[in-house]
This record gives C-alpha cells, sequence and structure tokens, in this order.
C-alpha cells in the first residue's frame, strides 16, 4: 500500500543507479537508523545494550568483513577469528603505546595491522583455492591463536595473560574500562558499525567491488577482462581482515572490556561468523546485520524466550538445541535458500511492491 | 638429536601412532570425497559421534559386541538421512556449497550428540572389547622405548582395515561401482549404477571407519568432543597426501605425526612449546607450494 514506486520517475542516471532508488527505500533508513542512534538508548536498559545490542554490532562488522571474502570474492575462510585477534591485541599494543592518542582512532588503525597480516595468509590465495585455501586459513587460526598465548610481549607480560583495557576518554566521557556507561560504549559502536557499513556499502558497489564479483563468478573470464587477480583476490584479504580486526577490537574494547582474549577468539568463533554470513545471505551487506541479529539472538532467545512462553528448557538442553537448530538451519538455507535471509527480505520487498496483485 | 638415540626412537613411535590415526579420520574424507565430491567437514564429529553412541548404548546395559553391532545400525542410519536429506536435495551444487552443508551436519550432530549422551568425556570400553594394554618397554639405543600395547593394536586394525578397503574396492562389484562413480558421475548413471545407493553405501563405510577411528582414540584419551578439534588435523593430512587417494592419506597422516612430534620435542621448547597446534597446518602449506595435488592426488589442471 504504501511500499509502491509509482510516479517515482528518475531523470539522471545517477538517481537511476543509487543504492535506495525507492523513497520508501530511504525513509525507512532514515527511521532504523533513528531507531538506533535515540530510541535504543532511551528505550533499552543496561542489559539490553550491553549484552544484545552491542554484540550485534561486533558480530555484524565481522560478519560484512567475512561477507567481502566470502560473499563477494568467493574465497572461503575459517580464520576469522583470529584476525578479529590481530584488531584486539593491536589496538591493545596501540594503546599502552600512545596512551594520548584517541582509543577510536587506535581501534581503527588496529584494524590495518589486521589487513596486513590478513594480506599474508591471503598469499596462498594465488595459487590455491577453495578446500586448500580453508587449510591456510585454518594454519592462520591456529597459529595466531597459539601466538595469543605464547607470546608474553602482546598482553604486556602480564601475570594473568589477559589483556585488560585501560580506562579512554572521548569528550571527557570514559568510552572504554570499567566506568563506561553501555550507552556510551554502543553510541561509539553503532558510529564505527555505520560508517565502515557505509564504506563498504561505497566499496562494493564501486570498482573494485565489481571486480571482486568477476573473481567469484569466474575467475578466469574475470582475467581476461583485465581484473588483476592479484589485487582483487588481495584487497579482497586485506578489507575484510579489516573489519575483522576493527570488530575484534571493539569486542574486547567496547564489549568485554578485557579478560582472556586468546580463548575468546576460538574457532567456534570463526565458525558461527561464517554461519552469520551463510543464513544472513552470501554476498549480501544487510545480510550480514540479518545473519548476525539470528545468530547472536538465538541462544538468548531459546535461553530465555521459551521458558517464558512456558517450555521449560534447562541452560544445557538450550544450548544443545542451539546446535541443532543452527546445524538444520544451514541446511535447510542452503537447499532453499541459498541467498539467506536477504534474499527473504528481497521478496518481501517484491511482494509489497505489487500487492495486492502477485504479479 | 644424536645424543639421545633411545628419546628420537621414542618420539617417532608417538609420532607414527598419532599418524595412524590421523590416518583413520584422513580416510574417511578419501572414501567421500573419492565417490561422492563431497568435502565432508562432518568426519571428524563422526568418529565422536560414532565412539559416544557406542559408549552411551554400554552405558545403558547393552553388552559391548552388541553395542558394536548397534552402533553400526546408528551409522548406517546416518548415512541414509543424511543422503536423503542433505546430499539428494543438492546435487549438482558448486563445491563449496556441499562444503558448508557438511557444517550444518557437524553442528548437528554436535547438538543431537550432546543432547543424546551428555557433553561430559566418556571412559572408552576398552577392557570389554579386548584390546589390550599396558606397555612394552624395549631396550634400544641404551635407552627404554616404551610401546603401548592397544597403540601397536591400533597399527595392527588400522593396516587390516586399508587392506580391507582395498580389496572391497579392487574386487568387489560394489566396489568396482565406487570406482566409477569417482570417474565420473554421469557416465556411472548411464552404465545403471545408482548415485543415491552408492553414496549411502560410501557415507555407511566412512561411518565404520569413523568408528573404528573412535574407538581406537577413545582407548588412548577419553571420548569427548574435544576430537572435534583434533579431526581438523586431517586436513593438512589430506593436503600431504592428495584428497583422492588412500596411500595418500595413511602416508600423509604418518609424515605430519612424526612431523609434528619430532618438531613439538625438538623445536617447541625454542618457541615456547606447543607449536603442534599449528605446525602440521605450515607443513601442509609449505608442501602445497611445491606440489599442489599432493604425494599421490590426481593432477587437476586448474589454472587460477
Amino acid at each position: 500500500m504504501f511500499y509502491r514506486e509509482a510516479g517515482q520517475f528518475k531523470s539522471t542516471y545517477s538517481a537511476d543507479m543509487a543504492v535506495f532508488p525507492i523513497w520508501q527505500d530511504r525513509v525507512g533508513i532514515a527511521v532504523i537508523l533513528a531507531l538506533a542512534f535515540i530510541g535504543v538508548p532511551l528505550i533499552g536498559n543496561d542489559f539490553f545494550i550491553s549484552s544484545v545490542m552491542i554484540p550485534f554490532l561486533v558480530f555484524s562488522l565481522a560478519a560484512i568483513g567475512l561477507n567481502i571474502l566470502t560473499g563477494y570474492t568467493g574465497l572461503i575462510s575459517l580464520g576469522t577469528a583470529a584476525f578479529m585477534g590481530v584488531g584486539a591485541y593491536a589496538a591493545y599494543k596501540l594503546t599502552t603505546f600512545f596512551p594520548g592518542i584517541n582509543v577510536i582512532v587506535l581501534v581503527l588503525v588496529s584494524g590495518l595491522f589486521s589487513a596486513a597480516i590478513g594480506v599474508l595468509f591471503g598469499l596462498p590465495s594465488l595459487r590455491i583455492k577453495g578446500f586448500y585455501l580453508a587449510v591456510a586459513t585454518l594454519a592462520a587460526q591456529f597459529f595466531l591463536q597459539w601466538a595469543f598465548v605464547r607470546v608474553p610481549w602482546l598482553f604486556n607480560y602480564n601475570a594473568s595473560g589477559a589483556i585488560e583495557v585501560p580506562q579512554r576518554t572521548l569528550f571527557g566521557l570514559p568510552i572504554t574500562g570499567a566506568s563506561a556507561s553501555p550507552e556510551t560504549r554502543y553510541f561509539v559502536c553503532l558510529v564505527l558499525v555505520v560508517g565502515l557499513t557505509w564504506f563498504a556499502s561505497n566499496l562494493v558497489h564501486g570498482k573494485l567491488g565489481r571486480s571482486w564479483m568477476a573473481v567469484r563468478d569466474m575467475d578466469i573470464a574475470a582475467e581476461l577482462m583485465g581484473i588483476k587477480l592479484l589485487n582483487a583476490k588481495l584487497t579482497a584479504f586485506a578489507v575484510s581482515s579489516f573489519y575483522a580486526g576493527v570488530a575484534g577490537a571493539m569486542m574486547i574494547f567496547f564489549w568485554y572490556g578485557g579478560g582472556e582474549a586468546a580463548d575468546v577468539f576460538n574457532i567456534r568463533l570463526s565458525f558461527n561468523i561464517l554461519f552469520m554470513v551463510i543464513i544472513g545471505g552470501l554476498g549480501s551487506l544487510i545480510g550480514s546485520f540479518f545473519g548476525a541479529a539470528f545468530i547472536a539472538s538465538l541462544p538468548t532467545i531459546l535461553k530465555f524466550g521459551l521458558p517464558a512462553l512456558g517450555v521449560p528448557l534447562s541452560g544445557a538442553a538450550a544450548e544443545h538445541v542451539t546446535f541443532m537448530l543452527v546445524g538444520a538451519l544451514i541446511i535447510t538455507f542452503l537447499i532453499v535458500e541459498p541467498h539467506g535471509l536477504a534474499r527473504l527480505w528481497q521478496i518481501g520487498k517484491q511482494k509489497l511492491r505489487t500487492w495486492p496483485f502477485p504479479y | 638429536m644424536v645424543q639421545a638415540p633411545d628419546l628420537l626412537a621414542q618420539t617417532i613411535w608417538e609420532g607414527l601412532v598419532s599418524g595412524v590415526l590421523y590416518a583413520l579420520i584422513a580416510l574417511g574424507f578419501v572414501l567421500i570425497f573419492k565417490a561422492s565430491g563431497v568435502f565432508n567437514f562432518a568426519q571428524g564429529i563422526m568418529v565422536v559421534f560414532a565412539a559416544l553412541t557406542l559408549v552411551g548404548l554400554y552405558e545403558k546395559g547393552v553388552p559391548a559386541f552388541l553395542a558394536v553391532i548397534l552402533t553400526l545400525g546408528v551409522m548406517f542410519a546416518l548415512a541414509v538421512t543424511i543422503e536423503r536429506v542433505v546430499l539428494r536435495p543438492l546435487v549438482n551444487q558448486p563445491d563449496i556449497i556441499l562444503f558448508m552443508a557438511t557444517f550444518g551436519i557437524t553442528y548437528f550432530l554436535i547438538g543431537f550428540g550432546e543432547a543424546v549422551f551428555g557433553g561430559s568425556p566418556k571412559q572408552m570400553i576398552a577392557d570389554q572389547l579386548w584390546l589390550p594394554k599396558g606397555a612394552i618397554d624395549l631396550k634400544l639405543f641404551g635407552g627404554l622405548v616404551s610401546l603401548q600395547k592397544i597403540d601397536i593394536a591400533a597399527a595392527v586394525i588400522a593396516s587390516v582395515m586399508i587392506a580391507a578397503l582395498a580389496a572391497f574396492f579392487q574386487y568387489t562389484r560394489i566396489g568396482r561401482a565406487l570406482r566409477a562413480v569417482a570417474d565420473s558421475h554421469k557416465a556411472a548413471l548411464s552404465v545403471g549404477i545408482s548415485l543415491n545407493q552408492i553414496w549411502v553405501i560410501v557415507w555407511f563405510t566412512a561411518g565404520i571407519v569413523a568408528l573404528i577411528t573412535g574407538i581406537m582414540w577413545g582407548a588412548r584419551s577419553d571420548v569427548s568432543f574435544a576430537l572435534e578439534i583434533v579431526a581438523l588435523k586431517a586436513l593438512p593430512v589430506l593436503i600431504l597426501g592428495g584428497f583422492t587417494s588412500i596411500p595418500g592419506a595413511i602416508v600423509g597422516g604418518l609424515i605430519i605425526g612424526i612431523g609434528e612430534k619430532l618438531g613439538e620435542f625438538y623445536w617447541g621448547p625454542l618457541i615456547g612449546g606447543g607449536i603442534e597446534s599449528w605446525l602440521a597446518y605450515f607443513i601442509a602449506l609449505g608442501f602445497l607450494l611445491f606440489r599442489p595435488q599432493g604425494l599421490f592426488g590426481d593432477k587437476i589442471i586448474e589454472r587460477i
């Protein structure tokens, strides 16, 4: 009824090629952003913000990173968590060396370190692909995780082996450390995620993104058209690891606030982020958000939602059900809807456009 | 290295033993990859699941050998289910999609196994299955080298199983059909081989291999979901040996097993220890650069 594009005529090419060509979509995005920036901090309580919204933002960013690599460029990676860890440790080291520089800048800069490591482990992708590449990224996962535990320089030689995030401020407000309020941390995460998503959207709609997709669809044809595979694959690794690194730094600085970082960035996390990408939709930015929301909220929903509905379910059983459900859903999505939740969203919008007529 | 030849021998022996177990897991991968082109990520969890089922049934009061037979039945049911639910709808999809689908199987089996049998580590029923225990001490190079009997049994059983599999592939009707399917799905279909049947057989065979691996591995340590991570070691083994070669899985397993034990023993302390967790992957990666098809793999010419 409201979602109809009749009468919206484009008179320039740029209007026709816009990311959101329909004004309802633009309004929708504005409403979502307004909700995220104003609604959530106003309505949500501390628990909701710090253990639902912040993890959601962190996972979304990591999923966007992996989606750039796996969804847009077609290179599989099982080492996302390790690259997140690189970001976290880089940010920690940087803030020890440069306590005067704002931590948000450092979080972004730590992404560059992660990108460098990502390129290093992406080098084999020039010679190998598919399962072979999965082994290369697994090597990154296990090697980096080992390094986080065994290289004391990384956690400043402290006895516990954990990294502790110091307190840092922005405009006089503490944004990291124990005294930072959930709202402030949420705002910082939100700004970072929105900014980086906008950046990613511009990347994938631009020349670089086109070359990634060409490599994904058929690498030989892409090469014939003059796309340099070396550049395309390595930039995909770099950008993907950059996003993962920033997500990892955010995870430690704004969510966990320290702790056993090496345990956090384990292979389970890598798999979970891969599942977010698969279920959300390969090759779709909005799918990364859907997938992150889905996978991150599933355990919570099962743990607290079902008992509230009167279905008794113990914590352990909820965990088992989560595993089974995630496994079953991956298979279901691969069979029924390989483009994931993002495609369902698209279909829904398409139906609305022609409503009440089916075609 | 020269000062302690007995320690060297001990290290090599331990490497050989873990190599045999890696090889057994890799064997399950190879079987499935050969016949259906599916890279089965779930092989590791199938090992855990088979062992858990066996121990779980025994704890419910089923006699040990009956439990083995029942577990085989469960693995057969699993093979049929996977073929029906996962493989048949996904036939002709890109390899990477099928690979991801096996992630789904992995997670489902983790949840299912934990829900049915509980997540705590269990003791493998080694005695009831007449597996030997204890150790043989050999006097070698002026020192003692201790060989666990269970390890020797594992090596023997693995060899027997590999010989049996080779004979099965070489001499039986089904084995011929499997080789035909491995060569070309279409050609096999056109001479009247049922792909669905073949897939069930292959996944069931992989299930049997998984059960034997599970028993052997469970007898050395406990049966727990921690094995799932260890099973990831099968990937470098496969790369080393070639994805389609049964002898390759064995040789690759032994190389990785010995390589990582020696590396841990001699170079591990230099850089902080625990390098076993990633050394295998680096050996495989280094190898990839020189011989991407592995030691015995088919050379697939694919320019990237």
